[in-house]
């Protein structure tokens, strides 16, 4: 039943709306400012908002210190990487766990998710060793396996939620129909799964692209992507604050146009089976 | 050819036995239906024969030739489900080409027999749509055609009906009926509704709690029921039981006769009140309080013009009783 809303209380909750959202989107705004201003009015004791000399001087600096094309490809390569290897490990999983769930499917569930509840930071030198020895350091095959091994539970878990919704006379029937179990999976069930799939991509592309404690940790310059590049200029030293927040917007600017276009699917898929 | 052979099958899931050794054939060609209460099994069973469930024990012969270990796509069999279980990213006409497509089927070939089958199921004018634009009465033609053009060595159909409005039900019972006339291909059909098992079997296999109760044609399980489940489940309206000095009367335990089997008539033997009246036109039901017997259901002419409260009396026919002992075999 629809509830009667006044005018004014609608206008209420839509300005306390704007403006928690506004809140939130601070920060990001004020870094894109700053990027634009000299570093001396960037640590200015009353910095200006909108009435400064506004500048492209930091992001001429950044781009001749270092080189944001290999980071952003960096970045590119083991997001993308990382999601795609990922993807391949955990159809099939997902399929065996919600198609053919034994009697331990939820207790293994469970304790796969539990490996995020773990501080990355206790196995760091254990995975830095494994590293290491294997010569993986600083390669971008390193880093997709491990972020493709972070990452795993969180698609398994979205992929196994999203088949939960298939109904399973419709495998059976291709079954019945002669189809094989890579044909099942490739022709019916992936199909059928592509929305699921394309929001447990697009998520896991952001986390990895964002994911900065193992990327910062096991490279040091050649597979170094943007998180390693936007923390090369935070510096206890010097005033560099203007050049962060150059290096920073041209870190976060790709995921968020991605975001800003995907967002009507992201949001389906983190919704898929609420609501039915 | 579709010959089906099942020899002492038993499933059980954990600890629980659902199949309790079955030992059954089908002749190729036959229209068999497997009937029985819901949780009987007979679902069960038929997944055991498609392949969609291991056996326990026990061994299917498909065509003489041993298949339990064999998986579903290998058994030369199609099944139509309760649900279609459409593939709903696909056109109709790559449902039905789908289990050609499977089978390494010339492109050619693939779209010759889809026409022919959507010529004999009218379903020419959808072949480009997808099942979610289709009638209940449609996806189920769809499930259908998508069965026939494997040309396999038998149906099975999983209460295909269930989901169909009651009209629909009648037209599409007879459209399954016909197929199998056309096709004569072994057919086994599962279903808990007894009028789907009595207009359209060969043969009906009545189940009850993981075992076979009874098979045989249906006038013979409606004429000769061995017990008293098969007696209850098969005919409807359902058999009147009467037990105590009336069925003593008759030597039995329990006394078995159907409505309409009971006549309303002038000094007949069974006096009563009528209780509730159902006329429907072209029949009337009457739940009768016979004293001495008990509630009596009967089965009377469109005509008659009984209310509740009446006084009524009944003449069963005498040699229409069937007569069940204490542990409900037929004697």
């Amino acid at each position: 039943m629809a509830r009667e809303v006044s005018t004014g209380r609608k206008a209420l909750v839509t300005a306390v709306a704007w403006g928690i959202g506004l809140l939130i989107f601070f920060p990001i705004l004020w870094t894109v400012l700053t990027s634009f201003k000299t570093e001396g009015e960037a640590v200015a004791p009353h910095p200006s908002f909108l009435f400064f000399d506004w500048t492209l001087e930091n992001y001429e600096t950044v781009n001749a210190r270092s080189d944001y094309l290999l980071h952003f490809w960096n970045s590119v390569v083991i997001a993308l990487g990382s999601t795609l290897v990922g993807l391949l490990i955990a159809i099939p999983a997902a399929w065996s766990m919600a198609f053919v769930p034994g009697r331990r499917t939820k207790d293994l569930l469970m304790w796969m998710l539990s490996t995020k509840m773990m501080p990355a930071v206790g196995v760091l030198v254990p995975i830095y060793l494994l590293a290491r020895d294997t010569g993986l350091l600083d390669t971008r095959v390193g880093l997709v396996a491990v972020l493709t091994l972070v990452n795993l539970p969180i698609i398994v878990w979205m992929l196994y939620t999203y088949f939960k919704e298939i109904p399973g006379e419709i495998l059976e029937a291709a079954r019945m129909d002669g189809a094989s179990l890579g044909s099942e999976i490739l022709y019916v069930l992936t199909p059928m799964a592509v929305p699921g799939i394309a929001s447990t991509l697009l998520l896991n592309v952001i986390l990895a692209w964002n994911e900065s404690f193992w990327t910062l940790n096991l490279t040091a310059a050649n597979a170094a992507p943007l998180t390693a590049f936007i923390a090369s200029y935070s510096s206890p030293e010097g005033l560099f604050y203007a050049k962060l927040s150059a290096a920073s917007t041209m870190a976060i600017a790709p995921i968020l146009i991605l975001g800003w276009f995907s967002q009507k699917q992201l949001v389906r898929g983190l919704t898929f089976g609420a609501v039915k | 050819m579709g010959e089906i052979a099942l020899s002492q099958v038993k499933k059980s899931f954990g600890g629980v036995s659902i199949i309790q050794g079955i030992d059954l054939t089908i002749a190729d060609g036959e229209f068999v239906v497997f009937v029985g209460p819901s949780g009987c099994g007979k679902s069960t069973l038929l997944r055991l024969i498609a392949g969609l469930e291991d056996a326990s024990s026990g061994t299917i012969a498909i065509d003489g030739r041993d298949a339990t270990r064999l998986p579903p796509a290998r058994r030369g069999l199609a099944m139509v489900f309760q649900s279609y279980a459409l593939y709903p990213h696909m056109s109709v006409r790559k449902n039905i080409a789908f289990p050609l497509r499977m089978a390494g089927v010339p492109k050619a070939e693939q779209e010759r027999k889809v026409e022919a089958a959507a010529k004999i199921l009218n379903l020419v004018p959808y072949l480009d749509r997808r099942p979610g634009q289709l009638s209940g009465g449609q996806r189920q033609r769809v499930a259908i055609g998508r069965a026939i053009v494997r040309e396999p060595a038998a149906f099975l159909f999983d209460e295909p009906l269930s989901n169909l409005d009651a009209a629909l039900r009648v037209s599409m019972r007879q459209e399954i009926s016909e197929l199998h006339q056309t096709l004569k291909t072994t057919m086994i059909y599962v279903t808990h509704d007894q009028v789907e098992a009595m207009t359209m079997a060969d043969k009906i296999v009545v189940l009850n709690a993981g075992r076979i109760e009874q098979v045989g044609s249906p006038i013979d399980l409606y004429r000769s029921p061995v017990n008293l489940f098969v007696a209850g489940f098969i005919g409807s309206p359902k058999m009147n039981f009467i037990e105590g000095a009336e069925a003593a009367r008759h030597g039995a335990h329990t006394l078995g006769i159907r409505p309409e089997h009971i006549a309303v008539a002038e000094g007949g033997p069974w006096k009563g009140v009528v209780g509730i009246s159902e006329h429907l036109g072209s029949d009337t039901f009457l739940k009768v309080e016979v004293a001495g017997v008990g509630t009596v259901n009967v089965r009377a002419g469109g005509e008659v013009a009984l209310r509740y409260g009446d006084a009524v009396a009944l003449a069963p026919q005498a040699d229409k009783f069937h007569r069940f002992d204490a542990t409900g075999k037929a004697l």
